[in-house]
């Protein structure tokens, strides 16, 4: 595919429609090894989705009066936007540090980052059980303002904006609209100003919800600091998600990067490391902190302390080691190994909150699993994801380079 | 300053300056207060009467149009029993170092609900006259039953129109000044009904006449930070099923700390990078103007 292509002359509307439904057509091989796995899981997800919508939540989940927060949340809501947190943190790096060398990943991450939101936030629709309700607290059905959820509610939405604002030019450039590109440009830094200011309040939010669950969640993990430790997570989590996708960004979509995006690629990967690197020291510090104030020796001992003592020694200090190791040596071997450790130490620290250590006194048969359909229509929604950025990433300029139009 | 950095700023500032007044108004996680706290209604639940009859059970059912129960059956005493969706009280035996000991459970209608300060449609109420109702703008997103200390809403998992169930304190009686159907079928007086601070006066008045019966303590009158329902016992509240840790102060307070930042971060967090923006963009001028000489 040429860069040609990507900027028609588009004079009507009938050229419009005539663009974008040959944009709709596959471009390459259909049956390759991801589109068979998942063509079928997204398919069935749609179906397990519109018989929980006739049947209940307790068609579908292992949701209970106890346990009335599961996967959905924990790991698709929570989790999810933790990582998407690198969307904000690198427009700040880019945007308003103004560090260059970070330029050629902005879209690709920005992009993800909104993906993100609006599938595994907007997984929130099948989870609420009334989703026909949802915008009641924008259009003022009641505002609920001493809730911490009205708040995380409002910022989705806003932040969502603030992203599609962000990522907007490519889009423009994609159906080859200067002025208006021109226009959308001159308001991203507004946009990223307003978004970081979201997402500081958003992300520590997320956290803040499980306030009130006090006594609830283990007292190794309960703490008045949980939207600190919340916002501070999100920094490595987005940025692991970023050297994770960059590294399978970079094979399945080679043929649109040029050579000096390549070159630049090991050097990009390095600075995430330190920076992540940095970030997870500062979180390890924190719980630290924490703990000692807490004085919680009692439970270090048992079997909690020791999935505690995991997520903290071995997937939070382990992988900061790792990362500085490999940035010092330039080892990006052991950098992916890092991301994928810290990857898994966020969604271990969310299922805490939110499942495994939530009701920690309701032992195993009681406690809530989540339901192979609850699994299945999550794995659907990140496939449909994948799907929805791998058609952008074809068609518009996010890895490759914007077109050369004077500004 | 040129027209274009103006007019950024401005905007910036502008979107800052809408979210400020939502911002502010979060500020309010005491709004679930009722004004003169004392004073609204609750019901004293003296486990010393109570023979484990479940008329209040019946009444209940009854008087809200759930499916009524067997109350002859006491075989429902084998084991705990939860409220349910179709049950928003029940009565359970404890075998206690006093004997066997009754006692209700329901909504405990806190004076400032954690369940009301999660809601963000404010379906959840703390009515001026005691009650924590339910209203049918819910979303679902069940965040009442996570931050409920009691566990007390339940949600209908197999409807594809759920309600939270849950005691309203039979908020339609209240309003027309007549008392909760539990309390009208209790056959024992066990449980009275009248204003919060003339139950606790009552409760202390009860301890006072029997120091040796009662333990001295009522289970509702502190615990986070007050609730309509309060219970006297004569033997440890552990004892009969319950949570003893819940502390003294309001579940709403928990989030208020949070609640606080955000208008502060809101306002400071734009103003901040929009001063770094500022630098760094001038920094770099100053480099290529630099590099041109």
């Amino acid at each position: 595919m040429s860069a040609k292509a990507a900027t028609p002359e588009i004079k009507s509307f009938k050229d419009f429609m005539v663009f974008i439904r040959g944009e709709l057509r596959p471009k390459g091989n259909i049956f390759t090894p991801f589109n068979i796995i998942s063509v079928p899981v997204i398919l069935l997800g749609a179906i397990l989705i519109a018989y929980r919508m006739v049947k209940g939540l307790g068609s579908i989940t292992n949701l209970s009066q106890d346990f009335p927060w599961g996967m959905w949340i924990g790991f698709d809501v929570m989790t999810g936007v933790a990582f998407a947190g690198g969307a904000y943190v690198l427009t700040f790096v880019v945007y308003i540090l103004r560090i260059e060398k970070y330029h050629p990943i902005i879209r690709a991450t920005v992009l993800n980052g909104f993906l993100a939101y609006v599938f595994y936030a907007g997984a929130l629709v099948i989870d609420l059980g009334r989703p026909w309700h949802i915008f009641n607290p924008v259009i003022g059905n009641k505002f609920g303002l001493s809730s911490v959820l009205f708040l995380v509610a409002w910022h989705f939405i806003l932040y969502m904006i603030a992203e599609f604002i962000e990522i907007s030019p490519a889009f423009a450039e994609w159906l080859g609209l200067k002025r208006i590109k021109k226009i959308l440009a001159s308001l991203t830094l507004g946009a990223v100003v307003f978004g970081i200011t979201l997402s500081t309040l958003h992300q520590s939010g997320l956290g803040a919800l499980f306030m009130m669950a006090k006594g609830k969640i283990h007292p190794l993990w309960y703490t008045e600091f949980i939207p600190v430790l919340f916002f501070v997570s999100s920094i490595f989590a987005g940025l692991s998600l970023v050297i994770f996708e960059g590294t399978i960004s970079h094979k399945v979509f080679s043929q649109q990067l040029d050579d000096e995006h390549r070159r630049s690629h090991s050097d990009i990967l390095i600075g995430l490391a330190k920076g992540c690197s940095g970030a997870m020291f500062a979180y390890f510090f924190l719980k630290i902190l924490i703990f000692m104030h807490g004085r919680h020796w009692e439970y270090v001992f048992t079997g909690w302390g020791q999935w505690y003592l995991l997520e903290l020694i071995g997937l939070v200090l382990v992988p900061c080691y790792l990362f500085l190791r490999g940035a010092m040596y330039k080892n990006l071997t052991i950098i992916r190994i890092a991301a994928i450790l810290t990857m898994i130490g966020v969604i271990i620290n969310r299922l805490n909150y939110s499942i495994i250590a939530f009701k920690w006194y309701i032992p195993l048969p009681a406690h809530y699993i989540p339901h192979w359909m609850e699994i299945e229509t999550t794995l659907a929604i990140v496939f449909a994801e994948i799907w929805v950025f791998r058609w952008i990433v074809n068609r518009m300029p996010i890895l490759r380079k914007p077109p050369a139009w004077e500004t | 300053m040129d027209r274009r950095i103006f007019l950024k700023t401005f905007g910036a500032g502008l979107l800052g300056a809408t979210c400020t007044p939502l911002a502010a108004a979060s500020l309010n996680a005491r709004e679930s207060i009722v004004p003169g706290y004392n004073e609204f209604m609750g019901v004293l639940v003296d486990t010393t009467l109570c023979i484990g009859c479940r008329s209040c059970e019946e009444a209940c059912a009854g008087a809200h149009n759930l499916p009524v129960p067997n109350i002859s059956d006491d075989s429902v005493f084998k084991e705990m029993r939860d409220t349910s969706v179709t049950q928003w009280t029940v009565v359970n035996r404890y075998k206690t170092e006093k004997g066997e000991v009754f006692a209700k459970k329901q909504c405990m209608h806190c004076g400032q609900p954690g369940c009301v300060a999660a809601c963000l449609v404010k379906a959840m109420k703390k009515r001026e006259e005691g009650s924590v109702t339910w209203d049918t703008n819910c979303m679902g997103c069940r965040y009442c039953m996570v931050s409920c200390p009691f566990d007390i809403p339940k949600f209908e998992y197999n409807s594809w129109n759920p309600r939270i169930q849950k005691c309203n304190l039979c908020w339609e009686q209240l309003r027309k000044r007549e008392r909760p159907a539990c309390v009208e079928a209790c056959p024992q007086e066990a449980l009275l009904f009248g204003t919060r601070r003339e139950l606790v006066e009552e409760s202390r008045g009860r301890i006072y006449r029997e120091p040796k019966k009662y333990v001295h303590h009522i289970y509702g009158e502190y615990e986070v930070g007050g609730t309509s329902y309060l219970y006297i016992s004569a033997v440890p509240f552990e004892q009969i099923g319950f949570k003893t840790d819940v502390g003294a102060i309001a579940y709403p307070e928990y989030t208020t700390g949070f609640l606080y930042s955000v208008p502060i971060v809101l306002i400071l967090w734009p103003a901040f990078l929009m001063g770094l923006s500022y630098l760094t963009k001038r920094e770099e001028e100053i480099g290529r103007g630099g590099r041109g000489r």
